[in-house]
């Protein structure tokens, strides 16, 4: 069979094995993780060192906010390991209740089948602890050459995103947009092709604000057929950002480089800054009859206040307030407090471009993770 | 196993590249350099009357001068060698085309992963981990460790159940019931979507260890359902091309048919066998979705499969480009880089896999 | 695993003639033990994800219509994303198969041979660029790129229902999808189709060379023939890989759950395999139960579709030259 120049592969081959083994001798730690940690950074109420290791799931959307508060926690307390596993809010909300994971990150606060197990796991009916912790603005983004500003009033937005409307030059889109020309370019809308915690924000602002425009359903899904859809937020930005005439809907700190929105609200247009999103979560409503310790919200999405931008997506922290072991107690509790913290909220505004809750609302969350504790 | 032995025969020692056409034609022959003057020729043509109606684009351009190309040979070729000849000319440019067209998207796939992933392929990609990174810096080596761990627990698994089960299968159950089900259920393992893998190994472990388990190891036996059947296949389909005569020839001089498989028909089909199990690795080293649900993701380095989540390079990828952080940058190159290294991974496993296949294949020149 | 020696059933019986019956020693009924052994290991674990399919995926067969995401029932949910499944896995294997064949052809028979050794390792290799790599590759490279060809499909073919249009604005189409699937099996079967033609005996081939046979009609009556179950088998690899490839499909296609040929608009069907990547995280309850219902369907498929092949392999077997 095929033996011809045996020796100058054997050469190439050796020197793949030599590279391998290089690569495996490389060394058995990892250079970052042998480092001493740097003792600048957060402070705050996670300062007393804590060890050990627990895990969370959930909430894709979190996961750039997790990885720094993850980053900023394990820098004071360099014994303790946080995993976070971004494998979406649902599986997230499953296996808290199923007590596979010490805490969960959800963009949806649990419902009424879920919250009597979560109790259940938790030991009592103010036991579940549901903080919202990542608040990020969800941002229109278009993409239309020669139109650097856009607004859209609710109607406007239903009606493209519904396919009613399919051309920029829409008389609707016209209306609100006087002194801009706009070409009649056909619209591409945009949307998520996974089910996800931003379409159902998205979706329910739709259903609360644009009155008969919007027909269907508030939907993790996409309830509109035919329409272009890409996979998560990177999918649609690039989708977007890959064509002409385009527009979507994905978180604002990913919209770099893409037209953003100004939504109508009350009388006037709202960029989706952090504080207007801040704004409209602070002035919602807590939902009752979920627990001392509950702190889930019902948006107030169909807000006229001026400066509140309604299209957010809130993402909550859910944890027990008892554990049956110290130690996951005290982790939980550390985290979480680092997490409510305002150093640990700048460091996810940092990294992921979410809005940092208020002081006020610090203020009603701490109680609740300080009672944090072991159940023996 | 019906013996034919009039079909097959043992290796043989003459060189069949020494082009016989050229004895064997007798009509009259085209010159060597004909060919190259006939594709020459359809270039020109084709470049200008595109060039005349001003619609030229290289896509159209290289379309039609090799349509032009063929038939321009076939013609002339038939009319000096026969049709016979110019038959296999023809073949001769369509399979040298479809290859060239098939590297198109080959090179511009490696292409792509190369100018995006050399950005972040340095030393502190090779010792870092992400664990208190955010934002730049950082690496994949605790991804790469995972993968490794992860891929030889699967393959050390895989590789003896497969090639076993494949000798089983040519060798001592040739006929039975038994073997005919496992060959159709060894086919039905193919088609296990990878993610229902990853289910089950998640499920099964579950079971034992309760919900929300994220363990290597998981990941290792969803790989391994996976790879099983290729293997197998891979290794059956090599170790039937093994010829009948070997066999009887080890029996006819008493060597015992256990020694007869592992002396003669393994280290005859060993180079075939070495790129089937190559494949069988290249196809679940890279699989992402069973690995995302059976192992999860972590941030720092974790060696032991047995205890908790593993980074993989293929879920650090798909997580780095899936749900990056602000600025988005950073998080992209690392999974450009994450890729570039698997590939790196898989070409090393490759050679390695040639090199043992070398070092086992029989002497017969 | 299996590896253990613990001597297992006896040894299937040798169907080969009295004259061929081997020496049968201990070592044998060792080696014949673990190797049935490991068969019917296969056959266990397969039996397990079977049982575990059938489990979870039962509650969303005797749940009322209305309680399937969507509303319709559980075969309105699932028969798009068969349809999308099998639309891309036929079109990826369309192209696919012809182009591996050649290239194999190319590699083991029309090649210098100083270039055909590194070419069958090139091949090899990019059979191993992970599945996401592809994804990726054929949302930044392969989509934009096609959309003008796609337009040109539109105006000039557009009569072909296949190519009625209109033509999506960022290229992420069935069409897209499949050539990216064919790309990504091409190595796959081109690397089986390879190895079987290089295993062509060269008797065969030099008998025909010295009978007068140019190099296609060598190739046409001793490779071929030769190699036919084994390119079958390679492509049937290659499907298995098509039909079930998950995260390619999901990050490229632009889904919207319409049946329909045309491979070039923005709303497709989505595939069985990436409809459960991109619902699964977000699902609870009978939700996943549909999706686990829908994985066992395409186990089924796949089944359907490598019991054809084997049949029409064994129909060939006196042509495949082995054994």
């Amino acid at each position: 069979m095929k033996t011809v120049r045996h020796a100058s592969r054997a050469r190439i081959a050796a020197m793949g094995l030599a590279t391998s083994g290089a690569l495996l001798l490389a060394g058995c730690g990892a250079a970052n993780e042998t480092a001493a940690p740097p003792a600048s950074g957060a402070g705050g109420e996670a300062a007393a060192s804590v060890s050990g290791t627990i895990s969370g799931a959930g909430a894709s959307s979190q996961q750039a906010a997790m990885e720094a508060w993850i980053a900023g926690f394990t820098a004071v307390s360099p014994d303790a390991t946080i995993n976070y596993d971004p494998s979406g809010s649902g599986a997230g909300r499953d296996q808290f209740t199923g007590g596979g994971v010490a805490f969960a990150g959800s963009d949806a606060a649990l419902d009424e089948e879920e919250l009597p197990l979560a109790q259940e796991r938790c030991g009592g009916p103010d036991g579940v602890i549901e903080l919202p912790v990542y608040i990020s603005p969800i941002a229109v983004i278009y993409k239309l050459d020669g139109v650097a500003e856009l607004n859209l009033a609710p109607a406007t937005v239903a009606g493209i995103f519904n396919r009613q409307i399919t051309t920029w030059n829409d008389p609707a889109i016209a209306a609100d947009n006087p002194g801009v020309t706009l070409p009649a370019t056909p619209i591409t809308p945009v949307n998520r092709s996974d089910e996800s915690g931003t379409t159902e924000n998205f979706t329910e602002y739709l259903v609360a604000a644009a009155g008969p425009a919007w027909p269907h359903e508030a939907d993790g899904a996409w309830p509109v057929q035919g329409g272009e859809a890409a996979q998560g937020t990177s999918g649609v930005v690039g989708a977007v950002g890959g064509g002409q005439g385009t527009i979507g809907y994905a978180d604002a700190s990913q919209a770099k480089g893409l037209g953003v929105a100004k939504i109508k609200v009350g009388s006037e247009f709202v960029a989706p800054t952090a504080e207007a999103a801040a704004a409209v979560v602070a002035a919602s409503p807590r939902l009752e009859g979920r627990g001392a310790n509950n702190f889930a919200i019902e948006l107030a999405r169909d807000t006229t206040e001026a400066g509140n931008y309604p299209i957010v997506l809130v993402s909550y922290a859910i944890a027990c307030a008892t554990y049956p072991d110290q130690a996951t107690a005290d982790l939980v509790k550390g985290f979480l407090g680092y997490v409510i913290s305002e150093d640990g909220q700048q460091a996810a505004a940092g990294a992921a471009g979410s809005a940092p809750i208020t002081a006020e609302q610090r203020a009603e969350y701490e109680p609740a993770v300080e009672a944090i504790s072991a159940s023996s | 196993m019906s013996i034919e032995t009039d079909k097959t025969t043992p290796q043989h020692d003459v060189d069949v590249a020494t082009p016989l056409e050229s004895r064997i034609a007798r009509k009259g022959q085209l010159p060597r350099w004909g060919t190259a003057a006939a594709l020459a020729g359809a270039a020109v043509i084709i470049g200008g009357a595109l060039a005349a109606t001003g619609a030229f684009s290289i896509g159209l351009f290289v379309f039609l001068t090799v349509v032009l190309f063929a038939v321009g040979l076939y013609a002339i070729s038939r009319a000096v060698e026969g049709g016979r000849k110019a038959a296999d000319r023809v073949v001769t440019i369509v399979v040298t085309s479809a290859f060239l067209l098939a590297l198109i998207p080959l090179i511009s796939v490696v292409w792509t992963v190369l100018s995006n992933g050399v950005a972040r392929f340095d030393a502190e990609f090779f010792s870092s981990s992400m664990r208190g990174v955010v934002g730049e810096g950082g690496g994949g080596y605790h991804a790469i460790m995972g993968t490794l761990i992860i891929t030889a627990l699967a393959a050390a698994m895989s590789i003896p159940v497969g090639l076993l089960t494949a000798v089983y299968l040519v060798e001592y159950g040739v006929g039975t019931r038994l073997a005919r089900s496992i060959t159709f259920f060894v086919d039905v393992m193919t088609g296990i979507p990878s993610i229902v893998a990853g289910l089950f190994a998640y499920a099964l472990f579950a079971l034992f260890a309760g919900p929300g388990v994220r363990l290597g190891f998981a990941g290792a036996v969803a790989l391994s359902v996976l790879m099983i059947p290729v293997v197998v296949r891979a290794t059956e389909e090599m170790l039937k091309i093994v010829p009948n005569e070997l066999r009887e020839a080890a029996f006819a001089l008493g060597v015992p048919k256990w020694r007869t498989i592992l002396k003669v028909v393994i280290p005859t089909s060993i180079a075939g066998i070495a790129s089937g199990i190559t494949l069988a690795i290249a196809r679940v080293i890279g699989e992402t979705a069973p690995l995302l649900i059976a192992v999860g993701i972590t941030t720092g380095l974790n060696f032991n499969p047995f205890d908790g989540r593993q980074a993989t390079l293929p879920v650090f990828a798909y997580y780095s480009y899936a749900a990056p952080g602000v600025p988005r940058d950073p998080y992209v190159d690392r999974a450009w880089t994450a890729a570039l290294v698997l590939i790196v991974i898989v070409m090393v496993l490759n050679l390695a896999a040639r090199l043992i296949a070398r070092l086992f294949a029989p002497k017969n020149r | 695993m299996s590896t253990d020696t613990s001597p297992g059933p006896a040894p299937a019986k040798a169907p080969a003639p009295p004259s061929t019956r081997p020496v049968v020693q201990p070592g044998d009924r060792i080696f014949a033990g673990s190797a049935t052994g490991a068969g019917i290991l296969i056959l266990v674990v397969l039996a397990g994800v079977a049982a575990f399919l059938l489990i979870e995926a039962a509650p969303a067969f005797v749940a009322p219509a209305a309680d399937i995401p969507g509303g319709n029932g559980i075969v309105a949910y699932i028969w798009p994303l068969v349809f999308g499944t099998l639309l891309a896995a036929v079109i990826a294997l369309l192209i696919a198969t012809p182009l591996a064949v050649c290239v194999a052809l190319f590699i083991t028979h029309f090649a210098p041979r100083r270039i055909a050794q590194p070419l069958g390792y090139l091949i090899d290799l990019l059979a191993a660029v992970p599945s996401i790599v592809y994804g990726l590759w054929g949302v930044a490279v392969l989509a934009p790129a096609s959309v003008e060809l796609m337009t040109w499909l539109q105006d000039y073919l557009g009569w072909i229902p296949l190519f009625a249009g209109p033509v999506s604005a960022t290229g992420r189409t069935m069409l897209v999808v499949g050539v990216t699937l064919a790309v990504m099996i091409l190595p796959i079967i081109t690397a089986v189709s390879r190895e079987v033609f290089l295993q062509t005996p060269k008797l065969h081939e030099e008998a025909a060379l010295a009978l007068g046979a140019t190099r296609w009609e060598m190739i046409k009556m001793a490779v071929l023939p030769f190699g036919r179950s084994g390119i079958i088998s390679g492509a049937m690899l290659g499907l298995g890989r098509a039909l079930g490839e998950t995260m390619a499909v999901a990050i490229i296609l632009s889904v919207s759950g319409a049946v329909t040929f045309n491979l070039i608009s923005s709303g497709n069907p989505s595939t069985i395999a990436a409809n459960i990547a991109l619902q699964f995280p977000e699902s609870t309850g009978i939700e996943v139960n549909t999706l686990i219902a829908s994985g066992l369907v395409l186990f089924l498929i796949t089944l359907a579709v490598n019991s054809l092949a084997r049949f029409i392999i064994n129909r060939r077997r006196e042509f495949s030259g082995a054994n």
